[in-house]
């Protein structure tokens, strides 16, 4: 390669913010990380902004999601049908009121199954698969009573847990991600394990469930609900996570592998809802386990 | 003026992240979306050269690794771009056509991301088994050329209008 730039042609610079960065790392890789209260600075300025441009994009998003492929587009009459039919049932029995919250309905349905209050929320930023992180931002923050290590859910499951929270938004790590882990029980027989993530979201999104009790098997099709570490832990007790798959054994391992289909579509999540403490104050009404939102 | 420019860029580097994160991320292809700050650093150091190209991308991946919703060390992205940024920025005068320029950018995508990617091996933070990754990679080097195809054009001439007349930082 002919080399025309003049001088050292940058590699002071290169080797000057290589340092810099590798710095960086170590300094964030301690436990009580400096690193912190910048990363709440940045999250602060950011965040908000974030916030708008998703609010901007919203009506085009739902443009493009129409676009997608044909045998998406099969699956997808398919499932419209099937709620279709469950919303005009809903509409023959529910309240005017309930009706103008439609949206809202799913997230009042898991307050009610679980009987925990909820703060909802939207999802206004997605980090990229180049990141290997699988977590997004939503805009409930600490006005709203949203603290780290609170329970994420949408109408469908569990969704994750938070890791960060600024003012107006948080951050919210997936189940599906690959540092993910989740204490996970067994619809049938109860019996308890540990949930991964694999770090891919969408339609190959899935999760690993590692067994606790060597000689159980789970069986196909039997649902897996989070085990719960009390209300202060970061994920409650008794929410969904999805459905057994596929289950096998290998000869390194004594006990039983599963592999979990979840029951959220992590690549079209919108609206969720943080588990928080009854009687929360914030910056929105709350959705109570009574089905009220107040 | 200096201050000036640095304002812009400033605000073109927090503009690339916040569309990448909270528009591009919601039409991501398996969550793989376009990176628009990567585009970015790339055409910055094909007008101005490595060193430039090198503190832009420390700009840049810094942004990325503190904006939200980022989790993984901060400094990984930023390492990853200050090599990109330089790298493109020893380019200058073999890139100067647009296939050329576009060329850089899934070069750039490739190093970038797999410089990431080993980050994340070596630091066990948030890695994917290798074949995973790799797919990851090539979809995102796919999509960056697609989106440098459509941004280059307006992005090229910005940075030249940007830079001071002798062309030296």
């Amino acid at each position: 390669m002919p080399k025309r730039d003049h001088g050292t042609g940058g590699v002071g610079a290169l080797v000057l913010l290589v340092l810099a960065s590798l710095a960086l790392i170590t300094l964030d890789a301690r436990n009580s990380s400096p690193v912190d209260p910048v990363r709440d600075a940045v999250g602060t300025a950011v965040g908000p902004v974030e916030a708008g441009a998703a609010t901007a994009v919203r009506p085009f998003k739902e443009v493009a999601r129409s676009l997608g492929s044909n045998r998406d587009l099969r699956h997808d009459v398919a499932t419209l049908e099937a709620q279709n039919s469950d919303l005009r049932s809903q509409l023959a029995t529910t309240s005017t009121d309930r009706n103008r919250l439609a949206e809202y309905d799913g997230l009042v349905r898991t307050a009610r199954d679980t009987g925990y209050a909820l703060v909802p929320a939207r999802v206004v930023g997605i980090g990229p698969a180049q990141s290997f992180t699988r977590a997004v931002t939503i805009d409930a923050g600490t006005d709203a009573g949203v603290k780290p290590d609170s329970t994420v859910v949408n109408a469908d499951g569990l969704v994750g847990r938070v890791v960060r929270a600024s003012r107006s938004t948080a951050t919210v790590l997936l189940i599906v991600d690959s540092d993910s882990v989740v204490g996970g029980r067994l619809g049938s027989t109860l019996k308890i394990g540990f949930i991964e993530g694999r770090g891919a979201v969408g339609g190959k999104a899935r999760l690993d469930l590692d067994l606790v009790d060597d000689a159980a098997t789970p069986a196909r099709k039997d649902v897996v609900v989070s085990w719960g570490s009390g209300t202060g832990g970061p994920y409650v007790a008794g929410i969904p996570i999805g459905r057994i798959e596929s289950v096998y054994s290998t000869p390194q391992q004594l006990s039983k592998q599963a592999v979990i289909d979840p029951f959220v579509d992590f690549s079209a999540l919108d609206l969720v809802g943080v588990v928080v403490p009854r009687g929360t104050h914030g910056d929105r009404k709350l959705i109570h386990a009574d089905g009220e939102i107040k | 003026m200096i201050l000036l420019r640095g304002l812009a860029l400033t605000g073109l580097v927090v503009v690339a992240v916040v569309l990448q994160t909270a528009v591009l991320g919601q039409v991501a292809v398996d969550g793989v979306a376009p990176d628009v700050a990567l585009v970015l650093v790339i055409a910055a150091a094909l007008v101005r050269g490595p060193e430039f190209g090198a503190c832009v991308g420390f700009l840049a991946g810094l942004l990325v690794d503190l904006a939200p919703p980022a989790d993984h060390l901060v400094g990984r992205w930023a390492l990853a771009l200050v090599v990109v940024g330089f790298l493109a920025g020893r380019l200058r005068h073999e890139a100067g056509s647009p296939v050329g320029a576009v060329l850089a950018v899934a070069a750039g995508s490739f190093i970038g991301t797999s410089i990431f990617a080993l980050s994340g091996l070596v630091l066990h933070d948030r890695a994917m088994p290798v074949g995973a990754m790799g797919q990851v990679i090539l979809l995102g080097v796919f999509l960056d050329v697609v989106i440098a195809a459509l941004l280059l054009p307006g992005l090229l001439p910005l940075f030249r209008r940007l830079s001071p007349p002798q062309a030296i930082l």
